[in-house]
């Protein structure tokens, strides 16, 4: 967005280099507040290194990464819960760290909990005794419990069935409509990316850099099965989208498939794209 | 610590219930021990009641036992502490840092290959008849066993516990509290178990061939004058003392230390 919100997530000239090896060059982006930014690739597109970098678990060596947000949280790629801590501590670790007395942290806790779905029985738990899905729920409800104003997701439900990916997705949304919460998600599952994202941008190549930027203006809670079936098709039916993903040779390519799409061209990593339907507008 | 201590007083009634299978399984050596003692004939092998009889004996009357017991315990739990807090502490130093674990480690092999023989006769000629053998027979014998079990806790702590301490920025006693101890601890614990057992057997070891007084002793004495009873006795009493240090005590806390370990055992506990 060019004219600047009071909070964002910016990116730019960004590059990093394991060792020798650089694995991302040029990467530009910018989150503003209550907006989804999804970055899709092929595993080892450098998508994870560039979300570590910007939670800061990672030293940005080249180029800037200015966090504008007053509270980042994270969802790791596994739940991560503490095994010696029942659900609820978990839910709470946080806030402790926050220094929020005992009582007050396990009412909030007990709350997000609540809203997540998760009973007191379970909350009572520890980790072991709960399923993949409940501890997907615990990580969210440990990550929303701070309220923060960004929350980076480094593909946390890859590994959930499609219909628990489908619940964690719907408490995201819940919480993003409760209020402005910015999500800047990586994820090779283009779908999800298309489910939940305002942008979707495709990484790709050595070094990894972004290729191909998506916006969808249809907000998310709007979107049909159908809707999201079309749009990833037609992301996918694009050609630099699909030599990132390695895919055999592309169909014939439909007329309308690039109305709401537009090319990056792949030495640089900006561009301005085409106002699609609703006027939402973005440089990347 | 009120909670543990709470949960360890309520937890003892149906902790030694459910020990029924055990006494029983023992009671069948018992039996076994019977019919052997029956075949051979007391110089050989004197039978259940009559050790049972000297035991008591030892106990009540002239009180042998308690006096040998209390110091032969001294040395163990001395030799033990020593071992516990050395080895915890450089075993755990050592895993933080990839250069000094990858050097220790080759030691703490050659330690733990040198049988306790071998350091005992250093011992006695280092440190003579007094408690110094004994204990630092327990100390080297323990020592390899929970510098092993702090190394490799402490190597094991996995990047993502550091992520996500970074990410939820958590102050440094939280780090420690929360995160590392737990962790660390999950590993020290079993350590310091079998380094209990280990510590009670090497004592009476090292107090039979070196020492004066003591279980180890009393046990010397018992095979000089040929009283096969009163070895028996000894040796029950050994056997016993460890039993009821590691069911009574140990076993316990360890469950409530590690309810999260296992879940389907919280389960059990919480129906």
């Amino acid at each position: 967005m060019t004219t600047a919100a009071a909070a964002a997530l910016r990116v730019s000239q960004l590059e990093h280099a394991y060792g020798p090896r650089t694995v991302l060059e040029g990467v530009e982006l910018q989150l503003s507040a209550g907006r989804t930014l999804a970055l899709v690739g092929p595993s080892g597109s450098g998508k994870s290194t560039l979300l570590h970098l910007c939670a800061g678990l990672l030293t940005v060596r080249r180029g800037r990464i200015d966090n504008g947000f007053a509270r980042t949280a994270m969802l790791f790629q596994q739940p991560h819960l503490l095994p010696w801590k029942t659900a609820l501590a978990n839910v709470a670790l946080g806030l402790k760290a926050r220094a929020m007395p005992r009582a007050q942290r396990e009412s909030a806790a007990r709350t997000m909990g609540h809203a997540m779905g998760l009973d007191d029985v379970a909350l009572a738990q520890f980790p072991a005794q709960l399923s993949g899905g409940m501890q997907s729920r615990v990580a969210l409800a440990r990550a929303l419990v701070l309220e923060p104003d960004l929350l980076l997701l480094d593909e946390p439900f890859s590994a959930l069935d499609i219909g628990l990916k489908g619940q964690m997705h719907r408490l995201l949304l819940a919480e993003q409509a409760r209020r402005p919460l910015a999500v800047l998600m990586i994820t090779h599952d283009v779908m999800e990316a298309v489910t939940l994202a305002d942008s979707v941008l495709v990484m790709a190549g050595t070094p990894a850099g972004v290729r191909w930027r998506l916006d969808l203006s249809l907000p998310a809670a709007e979107r049909s099965d159908e809707w999201i079936y079309r749009q990833t098709a037609r992301l996918l039916a694009q050609p630099v989208v699909r030599a990132a993903f390695d895919l055999p040779a592309p169909p014939a390519a439909r007329a309308d498939a690039t109305r709401a799409l537009a090319p990056l061209p792949p030495d640089a990593g900006q561009t301005v794209v085409p106002e699609p339907a609703d006027g939402a507008r973005e440089r990347c | 610590m009120a909670s543990l201590l709470r949960a360890w007083l309520v937890g003892i009634p149906r902790y030694l219930w459910s020990g029924w299978g055990a006494i029983a399984s023992l009671l069948l050596m018992v039996a076994l021990w019977e019919a052997l003692a029956a075949h051979y004939g007391p110089l050989v092998l004197p039978d259940p009641l009559a050790t049972a009889h000297t035991l008591e004996q030892l106990g009540t009357r002239g009180g042998a036992l308690w006096p040998a017991l209390a110091v032969t315990s001294r040395r163990a739990f001395v030799g033990l502490a020593l071992a516990v807090l050395a080895g915890s502490v450089l075993g755990v130093a050592a895993g933080v840092s990839m250069t000094a674990s990858m050097m220790s480690r080759p030691w703490v092999t050659v330690l733990l290959g040198t049988p306790p023989i071998a350091w005992l006769v250093l011992a006695m000629l280092w440190f003579g008849t007094g408690d110094g053998t004994p204990v630092f027979t327990v100390f080297i014998a323990c020592f390899p066993v929970v510098f092993a079990g702090g190394l490799q806790g402490a190597r094991t702590l996995e990047q993502h516990w550091r992520d996500l301490a970074r990410v939820f920025a958590l102050p440094w006693h939280m780090r420690g509290a929360d995160i590392y101890l737990p962790h660390v601890l999950s590993y020290l614990f079993p350590v310091w178990i079998v380094a209990l057992g280990s510590a009670w057997k090497v004592v009476v070891m090292a107090e039979l061939l070196s020492s004066d007084d003591g279980v180890g002793a009393a046990l010397a004495a018992s095979r000089a004058q040929l009283d096969m009873a009163a070895a028996l006795a000894w040796i029950g009493a050994v056997v016993l003392v460890l039993l009821a240090l590691e069911y009574l005590l140990l076993e316990p806390v360890k469950r409530e230390l590690e309810r999260w370990r296992d879940a389907q055992g919280a389960r059990a506990e919480a129906a």
